[in-house]
């Protein structure tokens, strides 16, 4: 009862979501140094990047919706394509957060440069680490790995707070800056976001390898 | 009512080859027990030793005890008894062929001597509607032999049969492995609804069939309950890699 063909196409199934991961995590990379250089051309393949993403997501929702109603998988490998279709969707909005920043990094173009208070490189190198760390964990099939995630969101989640209060105090001093302020607070709550989609591909992962539920704070 | 089985030390042997070592189990009362497992793994040797079908292979042997409700069956009654209060559908359905719809559904009465027509046709009539066969043959129970039934139709007048003689506990052995998926989700559907009266324990290949009709199940390897747990756990993360091996389709 080897099923070598099904499990052939769950390898398939996992290197697909690997590598629309991969253009995910570049697509912030990208939105990032398009802030940082105020490049448009960039914004551009940011753009064009999510078009793959998307692309992706369906190709990836078609494949395991076929392995769940062709081979009825069981145990781990059900856990397995649950997962991979969470992912999936966390991906997508992971390339929709990259598409908000270039779309900010746009608007600001229209206003001359200003020097923030706000480390926006620092939290895209946290978050992004974090979408990485996630995805060692589904490549490695780690639930360690991919429990360390959970405790850096609070990095992230505490570097936005810190540029709500510094941006929304320089807002009220020096109203000028308001719409450059505004465009950093919202790149801000984007990367925060994309630290939440990476805690939650690290509770998937840790569901696939381990079966136990860690969202919301739940230890099993 | 159905009743729990208790099964303790139980050892069984065809000559000198040892097909089940050991097993330890609890099987809850009126409940659908699965017991799955590859080919020669000992789980049909397993269920014909809690009727004692296994001895009557000339070189069937079985130690151990097994108790069903509070009787050991390998002690305190007769394998003639035992057969009354446990009942079995296999894999094949088989009616007796030159009997009519009605007497395949009286047999088991009739051996144990009851005569009464009143009766019969109560018992008759419950079996049937109890294996939700009754509105198909109602109007040709003695002209029509349970041999000229479909195979699924037959298979229900088996468990009708089965049912007849108030078993307390219902052994099914790949019941459903010869029927189409129409007669498949018949079969069940009556076991989803048997349970409530009876203890059902079901070997099947089919491990969706065991998903959906039982709470607990056992999965069998090499003559050993390898883990024995709810069918919830078995099929979304069960506990030993073997299990989690066969039920993925690593090996088997």
């Amino acid at each position: 009862m080897t099923r070598i063909q099904f499990h052939r196409k769950l390898d398939d199934l996992k290197e697909r979501l690997l590598v629309m991961a991969g253009v995910a995590e570049q697509a912030i990379q990208r939105s990032v140094e398009a802030y940082r250089t105020r490049d448009i051309s960039i914004c551009d393949l940011v753009d064009r990047s999510e078009v793959a993403i998307n692309g992706f997501e369906r190709e990836i929702d078609q494949m395991a919706l076929d392995l769940l109603a062709m081979e009825q998988p069981m145990a781990v490998d059900l856990r397995f394509i649950l997962a991979v279709i969470k992912i999936n969707a966390d991906l997508e909005r992971v390339g929709d957060q990259a598409v908000n920043i270039s779309d900010r990094v746009r608007q600001m173009q229209g206003f001359p440069a200003a020097e923030l208070p706000v480390d926006i490189p620092r939290m895209a190198a946290l978050a992004s680490a974090m979408v990485r760390k996630a995805l060692q964990g589904f490549i490695e099939e780690d639930a360690g790995v991919a429990k360390a995630v959970l405790t850096m969101d609070d990095s992230v989640d505490e570097l936005n707070d810190n540029a709500f209060l510094a941006l929304s105090t320089l807002i009220r001093e020096q109203p000028e800056w308001a719409p450059q302020a505004l465009s950093a607070l919202m790149i801000a709550r984007n990367l925060e976001r994309v630290g939440d989609h990476a805690t939650n591909i690290a509770e998937d992962v840790i569901f696939w390898v381990s079966g136990a539920d860690v969202r919301h704070h739940l230890s099993a | 009512m159905g009743v729990s089985i208790e099964v303790s030390g139980l050892n069984a042997w065809y000559g000198s080859n040892h097909t089940l070592r050991d097993i330890q189990l609890h099987i809850p009362a009126n409940h659908a027990t699965a017991l799955i497992g590859p080919s020669g793994c000992g789980k049909s040797t397993f269920v014909r030793c809690l009727n004692r079908m296994h001895e009557t292979n000339p070189v069937g042997r079985v130690t151990g005890t097994v108790k069903i409700g509070q009787v050991d069956i390998y002690r305190d009654i007769s394998p003639v008894e035992i057969r009354r209060r446990v009942g079995m559908v296999f894999q094949r359905p088989n009616p007796f062929p030159t009997m009519s719809i009605y007497d395949n559904v009286a047999s088991g009465l009739r051996l144990n001597g009851y005569r009464n027509r009143k009766v019969l046709d109560e018992v008759v009539a419950r079996s049937l509607h109890q294996a939700a066969l009754w509105d198909e043959v109602k109007d040709e129970l003695k002209k029509k032999s349970g041999a000229s039934l479909s195979g699924g139709q037959q298979q229900r007048l088996c468990i009708a049969r089965a049912l007849a003689v108030d078993p307390e506990v219902m052994l099914m052995d790949e019941p459903a492995s010869a029927l189409d998926p129409v007669s498949t989700s018949k079969i069940e559907d009556l076991i989803f609804q048997l349970k409530s009266q009876y203890t059902i324990v079901i070997v099947t290949h089919n491990m969706q069939q065991a998903a959906r009709v039982a709470e607990n199940t056992g999965f069998f390897l090499n003559g050993r309950l390898v883990e024995f747990d709810s069918t919830h756990k078995i099929f979304t993360n069960p506990r030993d890699k073997r299990t989690e091996d066969y039920i993925t389709g690593r090996f088997g």
